[in-house]
């Protein structure tokens, strides 16, 4: 072993320069000059300046709609993750119909669905409290909240909230997997020395398993809130006044067709770059700690 | 908490009573009508082939495997009753894996005062001061703030023991605690255990170091094919063992 070792070692040292060049990371340098070439579009262009003005709030909200939706996304996955792993059947048989439904219908018809379908009917259904409430029960406070309720029209829920909420429901069916996964790959010895020192279940899932689980899924996780900041520009399609929304918006101004399209895809990748390098950087530290 | 639990008769010695207790795995019977009687204070050492059911008998104690039929009854308490709460009874109940089974995400100290603190309800600082005794005990005082994959597997087993311990468990059950041990860390682990015994703790051991049995079993039983094959006192069991499948065991590891 030793000997050949130290062959190859000799042997790499001779590799001429040119084979070094495989070694060169090109994809990053392409990425920084071809960056590099978009700064610089930007910086004396006004066309450019005007769109990236333009654009500046759909980044925001890109932003803002991916954070919370992404949060409550992972709310409601650990709910539906800790279903497909509970022995409870009831919990179980929902979390998994829940996972495969909206698994399999796309991501653009489920935020449709939600906005023109499930919201009105959620609506009507409030509606129908607020009226029985203040027919039977109008008692102190809940005569206002019910009148209220009474009131609600569809107007009152804007698009806005509808994309972040539909989002965040499609998503939690992914999150809800990468939390089975995590859950599951964590040994069943764990469960058991928890169990075998008086924890309950859900003692153990909160103070054994979930916290080596979730260091576990953290890569994938982030992996996920990037696909979803992608994802976010299908709620254009709800007029929400996000990046991909104001690209259109802007194209329709000013008839820049190319240099519209051209600042959106750069901001997208600015924003999704940087993130996967904040992923990497996790990856990377939990591969030390493990 | 504590009033839950049906206080034992006081002329109540048998603290594990394990009656016709059955379980499979499929095919697999794992444990025949097993019967078992363990008094307090009293060191039990279980050993046989590998896939005789050891383990699984033991797990049936504590409740890990939930027998398919049969009657035990731990303390006083029956355990596969529908109605007792197991977590009660497990609090009351330590046990020791063959791999550690550690909590890797904790240090020594946090795998020692996790149960303390949600279970038992200790004070932080009170349960760090208990864990901080026991690791004083098994040997290992300055290890309190590593993490088990900084440990060996004599240290892992130790901090097991000393997790286990912090409950102030009435019994304490092992499952071939030195099996995944380098022969030279076995005797550190052995010491631990020893000493235990020497205490007066009711042990449930179940492992193939024969020297231990020696020094600290009360009663030792055989356990072969989901079987309870033969159970005697220490000395008669290794002067002189009644059944030919115990003989023919024994003269193969001694
Ligand atoms: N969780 C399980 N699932 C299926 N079979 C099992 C399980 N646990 C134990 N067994 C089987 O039950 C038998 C007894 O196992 P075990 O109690 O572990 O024996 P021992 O501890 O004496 O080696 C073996 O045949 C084993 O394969
Ligand atoms: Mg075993």
């Amino acid at each position: 072993m030793a000997v050949t070792t130290k062959t190859e070692e000799r042997e790499s040292k001779l590799i001429p320069w040119t084979g070094r060049l495989a070694d060169v990371p090109w994809w990053a340098l392409i990425i920084l000059l071809l960056g590099a070439l978009i700064v610089y579009f930007f910086l004396i262009s006004p066309t450019y300046q005007d769109a990236l003005l333009f654009l500046r709030a759909g980044v925001r909200l890109t932003i803002g709609v991916s954070l919370i939706s992404f949060f409550l996304a992972l709310i409601l996955g650990l709910v539906l993750g800790l279903g497909r792993v509970s022995n409870n059947v009831v919990f179980y048989t929902i979390s998994s119909v829940y996972v495969e439904v909206v698994r399999g219908i796309p991501i653009l018809v489920l935020l449709i669905y939600f906005a023109y379908v499930v919201t009105p009917l959620a609506l009507q259904f409030l509606n129908w409290l607020g009226t029985t409430m203040s027919g039977s029960l109008a008692i102190g406070p809940l005569v206002g909240l019910a009148d209220r309720l009474a009131d609600l029209s569809i107007q009152d829920v804007e698009m806005t909230v509808r994309a972040i909420v539909g989002l965040a429901f499609a998503y939690a069916a992914f999150e809800a997997e990468v939390f089975r996964a995590g859950i599951q790959s964590i040994q069943r010895g764990q469960m058991e020395a928890a169990r075998s020192l008086g924890m309950g279940y859900f003692q153990g899932m909160r103070y054994i398993i979930l916290p080596q689980a979730i260091r576990r899924v953290l890569p994938p996780l982030g992996n996920d809130f990037i696909a979803m900041l992608k994802d976010s520009s299908l709620i254009s399609v709800l007029a929400v006044r996000e990046l991909t929304h104001l690209g259109k918006l802007n194209r329709a101004r000013t008839f820049r067709t190319f240099e519209t399209w051209n600042t959106v895809a750069f901001l997208y990748l600015v924003l999704t770059l940087s993130l996967s390098v904040f992923v990497k950087l996790i990856e990377r530290r939990m591969a030390y700690e493990e | 908490m504590k009033s839950s639990i049906v206080e034992p008769l006081p002329t109540d010695d048998d603290i594990i009573v394990i009656e016709h207790v059955y379980k499979s795995f499929g095919q697999v019977e794992a444990v025949i009508d097993a019967n078992l009687t363990v008094k307090r204070g009293e060191v039990c050492f279980i050993f046989g082939p590998s896939g005789g059911g050891k383990s699984t008998l033991l797990r049936c104690i504590n409740h890990l495997e939930k027998p398919d039929s049969g009657i035990i009854i731990v303390d006083g308490i029956p355990v596969s009753d529908a109605k007792t709460n197991i977590d009660l009874v497990r609090a009351e109940v330590g046990m020791v894996f063959q791999l550690f089974n550690l909590f890797p995400h904790l240090t020594a100290l946090g795998n020692i005062t996790i149960a303390q603190e949600k279970v038992r309800k200790r004070s932080k600082e009170e349960a760090e001061r208990i864990a901080r005794e026991l690791l004083e005990r098994v040997g290992m005082p300055e290890k309190a703030d590593v993490y088990p994959d900084q440990l060996s597997g004599g240290q892992k087993q130790r901090v097991a023991m000393a997790r286990a311990l912090a409950m102030n468990p009435k019994i304490m059950l092992f499952d071939e605690p030195t099996s995944a041990l380098d022969p030279e860390m076995i005797k550190e682990v052995l010491d631990v255990m020893l000493d235990l015994a020497k205490e007066g703790m009711t042990m449930v051991v179940v492992s193939h170091e024969m020297g231990f049995a020696r020094a600290a079993a009360d009663r030792m039983v055989f356990l072969e094919e989901g079987r309870i094959i033969e159970e005697a006192t220490t000395e008669e069991l290794f002067a002189s063992p009644k059944e030919e499948r115990t003989q023919i065991f024994l003269s193969h590891i001694l």
